[in-house]
């Protein structure tokens, strides 16, 4: 009998003549590729995901790891994709998992846009030697600044600023939880984002006693499940988010299985060791716009009025009006997670074929809050497949105030995509509880690779600025007249509000 | 409009100049809850916007612009200029920075009594131009001078701004300066950036704001176009030059350049 | 001697009268009434000195090799721009962007300067720009300044402004900006740092503001009466480390 009829993917082969047996390739495989067999090490080729976590760490550079060259007969309709997956769902009747956002090739209007630079009419500045800010604050702006007459004549600030989240550059860490990634992972977030003056997110899993001194950069979610959620846990962020979607399974929970729920997991989430977490598909006591509003306002009492509570939505085909109606339920952010989104783990039914890219959702939201005259009422974070400062300046030109990097930002801990986070394996130590997996990743180390990355995109965006002619951020945000679109139809173009090149 | 025929001004649009005031009845306008200025605002942006070939070039009640295509002395002649009395003159020769002259595009850029002449260009127009649609702003003018004539009416006119403080708006101080400052001036400086951040025009610019009761010079903050401000007895003087003020005022008795974003604000003695 | 009425000339013609002049071997000319006229002794070479009464317009003495110009009143922005050798000695105030790229030759300035000043000074070889100014200077003062001095002195303290803006050379990466009476830190580039006068630097110093006095009828004991600082970059490469390889 076969072990199974779905081909692997992956062929890793170690070179015999080069290998001198040091079984580093069997210890760092988290997904138990190699084996001693004795004098050499098997390969079971079958388990691997060509995370290269084998290929970095063999000092002999032994390993290879090919495209399974065996492939299916080539059939421009039936592609290895389908036959794998329905061979998957024939050998087990289940519903194919998959991780990281959706690497089908729909087109990316991002790489369609180009920027816009001066020439002559208006000078470019140079943003290494004159100032370039970035500085950006999240949060409800009232429409108008006001004053009043103090003692002794002189004026003074009438109008009280709603509470912000004051960013020092337009990133924010995207909210992944404690056990859909490691503590170590989330503790590198946090270092980074202290260290750069900017925030990272919880996501659902509640916060862990180790992130506590980092409260000043963090944003605490409540979603559907209500992980770790208390009052201490409401007020122990800058912010506080309600997450409603994610742009990689919209509409869709989740559930982290019991057996990955170990005692720290457990009292995270503060629920019973061993007890499967299940975030359903719903927020249960969400059924309208109304209950959203009612949420918001429970937590804005419970918080006292002092910090934004955010919105978090998959982006679907009707988004524009979703997101004027959690504006006007009293969201101070709206977070719009696009199609390409990133998971720990969702159906690949779901992932791939569900919501709209965040390039349309983004353009649609920020002109309907526009158009309704309350784009000052909330910031918008976009999200879902934000590779480079290049997508991030135009995600900001297109009207976002500030961008979340989720998948980015775990590339710089060593992950390769690979997207198989689901199966808890993960070599890196990102998106595993195995602690002799998760001990490889030191929060420290990988919190200068990240804060490295963070610096290198804001010197960047300070270059694109200068080549538009100006000095902050908000001079480009929502300046479409500062983007154009190359081989885009009309419609499109008339969605994302951007002019063809040329023009 | 009085207009006489000047060699080199062959080609000129039919100017019509009228004196109008708003229906006292206000049930009879268009829109009937709006103030005076609000609905002379609404109507000038539905004729620029609506009527094909129409522009206003001028709609204040102490305030008068002459502007169109050539030689400035010529389009001085052509409007019969030496015919007008006034306490605040503005003059302006416009290289067409992005788009041929055209009479409407010329400066100034007027909407009220506010008047605007600007030497630079707005980097920022792109996003300045969003913002004030917001606020029920039409741009037909193809120019990014616009923007700064509506900045000014939103956010000293309809926001109560004082002229000051909206400069101020419009040429941010630098995070950097605004975290030295002391508390209630930084709390305020923090809060005028959050809430104008679209406003802030960027880029370079010098700008004269002529109003009815003064006139303002300012220039962007960092100082990428120049302004010299000067002072003789009760008038005063600003110029993208120095030479240009003293081909009116030849021994000024103070003459200085003001610092980036710093406003130069000369009111009116009555 | 040749005197021109400048008075209501276009700059071209102006200009075409000078050079013509002064290739004639002519030594000494005088510009009465000029008012904004660009370009005065741009691109001028040979030894010849021009006294300028009146406002001159931008650009004076751009691309200079050689003529020595004293401008008796204000003068405007980018002066001395790209400048290669050669004299400006302006009594009174002076615009923005003085000196830009410039390589040699000297710029004296009795009042206050604008923003920009020294931008991108360079020496080459022997020769070494110099800028000297007797009052405030604007932001930016030694912007990306690659060589040469610049020396600014705040001899008049009426008005409240700070001697010298922010930014101060910022992206500096070679010469040296000597301040009388000092700078605050937080008004200096990343890329600078600020040093105490050594002796040389004294002598150096002194030489330069000896012809400046001259210059200008002042005692030079008043000048260095009051304590110099020396600002200068910390590294010949500020941003060997700001790309990946």
């Amino acid at each position: 009998m076969f072990k199974s009829l779905s081909l692997p993917e992956f062929l890793a082969k170690i070179d015999p003549v080069k290998c001198i047996k040091c079984k580093r390739c069997i210890n760092n495989c988290g997904w138990s590729v190699y084996s001693w067999g004795g004098d050499k090490v098997l390969i079971d080729t079958f388990k691997c995901v060509n995370c290269l976590r084998c290929y970095h760490y063999c000092p002999e550079e032994a390993i290879t790891i090919l495209d399974n060259p065996v492939k299916y007969r080539k059939n421009a309709n039936w592609g290895y994709y389908n036959i794998r997956n329905l061979k998957k769902q024939a050998d087990t009747g289940g519903i194919p998992l998959t991780g990281m956002g959706s690497d089908m090739p729909y087109p990316v209007l991002f790489d369609s846009l180009l920027i816009d630079a001066c020439q002559v009419t208006n000078p470019s500045i140079d943003p290494l030697r004159e100032p370039m800010e970035l500085r950006t604050y999240l949060g409800k702006k009232p429409a108008k600044l006001e004053f009043e007459k103090a003692k002794g004549g002189k004026s003074k600030l009438k109008t009280k600023m709603p509470p912000q989240i004051k960013l020092e550059m337009p990133f924010i860490f995207a909210p992944m939880s404690y056990g859909s990634i490691s503590l170590n992972a989330q503790k590198t977030l946090a270092i980074a984002a202290k260290e750069l003056g900017i925030v990272m997110n919880t996501g659902e899993g509640g916060l862990h006693e180790d992130i506590y001194p980092y409260r000043s950069n963090i944003i605490v979610q409540v979603a559907s499940g209500r992980f770790g959620v208390n009052p201490d846990y409401l007020n122990a962020g800058v912010a506080v988010e309600i997450k409603i979607g994610q742009g990689a399974k919209p509409g869709i929970g989740g559930h982290l299985p019991g057996e990955k729920i170990p005692l720290d997991i457990a009292k995270t989430r503060m629920i019973p060791v061993g007890t499967d977490a299940i975030s359903p598909a719903p927020q249960h006591d969400i059924y309208s716009i109304e209950d959203l509003r009612q949420l918001i306002y429970a937590i804005k009492e419970a918080t006292n009025y002092t910090k934004p509570v955010s919105v978090k939505i998959a982006a679907v085909h009707n988004v524009a009006a979703i997101a004027s109606g959690i504006v006007r339920a009293g969201a101070d952010i709206v977070y719009i997670d696009g199609f390409r989104g990133g998971t720990g783990a969702a159906p690949s039914v779901i992932r791939d074929h569900l919501g709209i890219p965040i390039e349309h959702a983004l353009a649609a939201v920020d002109e309907r809050l526009r158009q309704e005259g309350i784009r000052n009422e909330a910031s918008i974070i976009a999200a879902g497949g934000i590779r480079s400062s290049a997508d991030a300046a135009k995600a900001i030109a297109l009207g976002a105030d500030a961008v979340a990097l989720g998948t980015s930002a775990l590339i710089t801990m060593g992950c390769t995509v690979c997207g198989k986070c689901y199966t808890g394996n993960c070599s890196w130590g990102i998106t595993t509880q195995r602690p002799e997996l998760t001990v490889r990743l030191d929060p420290e180390v990988y919190a200068e690779r990240l804060i490295n990355l963070i610096h290198a995109w804001s010197h960047e965006l300070k270059e694109i600025l200068g080549a538009l002619g100006v000095n902050a951020i908000e001079s480009l945000r929502g300046s479409r007249e500062r983007l154009r679109g190359v081989g885009l139809d009309s419609h499109t173009l008339d969605i994302l509000g951007v002019k063809p090149a040329g023009r | 409009m009085p207009t006489t025929q000047v060699e080199g001004i062959a080609i000129s649009p039919l100017l019509w100049r009228y004196f109008v005031k708003p229906l006292t009845e206000k049930s009879e306008r268009e829109v009937a809850n709006l103030e005076d200025d609000d609905f002379v605002v609404r109507t000038v942006m539905k004729i620029n916007s609506e009527i094909d070939g129409a522009y206003v070039f001028s709609s204040g009640k102490n305030m008068g612009a002459f502007k169109g295509v050539g030689n400035p002395g010529e389009i001085a002649r052509f409007f019969k200029i030496e015919e007008y009395d006034g306490y605040i003159w503005t003059g302006h020769t416009r290289f067409p920075t992005n788009t041929p002259g055209w009479w409407g595009g010329a400066h100034p850029f007027t909407l009220l009594d506010w008047s605007i002449v600007h030497n630079g260009e707005i980097s920022s127009y792109g996003i300045n131009k969003r913002y004030l649609e917001m606020y029920g702003y039409k741009l037909t003018l193809l120019t990014d001078t616009e923007v700064v004539t509506y900045l000014f009416d939103l956010l000293v006119r309809r926001h109560g701004l004082d002229i000051e403080t909206a400069c101020t708006a419009l040429a941010a101080p630098f995070w950097k300066n605004i975290d030295d400052m002391p508390n209630d001036e930084k709390e305020e400086m923090t809060a005028l950036r959050m809430i104008y951040g679209s406003a802030l025009m960027n880029g370079p610019f010098s700008i004269l704001f002529g109003h009815s009761k003064g006139l303002v010079g300012f220039n962007d903050r960092i100082k990428l176009r120049p302004l010299v401000a000067a002072t003789k007895g009760k008038t005063v003087y600003m110029a993208s030059e120095e030479s240009a003020i003293r081909e009116i005022c030849s021994s000024p008795e103070k003459v200085w350049s003001p610092r980036a974003g710093e406003p130069v604000i000369v009111e009116l003695e009555i | 001697m040749l005197t021109i009425d400048a008075k209501g000339i276009y700059y071209r013609d102006l200009n075409q009268k000078v050079r013509e002049a002064v290739s004639k071997g002519e030594k000494e000319i005088l510009l009465k009434n000029v008012n904004g006229q660009y370009y005065i002794a741009t691109g001028l070479r040979n030894e010849a000195t021009i006294t300028i009464e009146g406002v001159p317009g931008n650009d004076l003495a751009a691309f200079m090799d050689g003529p020595t110009l004293i401008v008796k009143d204000n003068a405007q922005d980018n002066i001395g721009n790209t400048m290669n050798s050669g004299k400006v000695i302006i009594h009174g105030n002076a615009g923005d962007v003085l000196g830009y790229g410039m390589r040699g030759g000297k710029l004296h300035i009795r009042g206050n300067v604008g923003y920009r000043v020294g931008i991108h000074m360079k020496g080459y070889k022997k020769q070494i720009p110099v800028i000297i100014a007797g009052g405030k200077a604007g932001d930016f003062f030694g912007e990306y300044m690659a060589g040469g001095m610049l020396i600014l002195l705040g001899l008049d303290s009426s008005d409240k402004r700070p001697l010298v803006g922010d930014y101060l050379g910022t992206g500096m990466h070679g010469g040296t900006i000597f301040i009388r009476g000092g700078v605050d830190k937080k008004f200096c580039g990343a890329e600078v740092s600020v040093h105490e006068l050594t002796d040389d630097d004294r002598t150096l110093l002194e030489g330069y503001l000896t012809e400046y006095c001259n210059d200008f009828k002042l005692n030079l004991l008043d000048v260095i009466k009051v304590e110099f600082k020396k600002i200068i970059p910390t590294s010949l490469r500020p941003y060997g480390n700001l790309y990946a390889y």
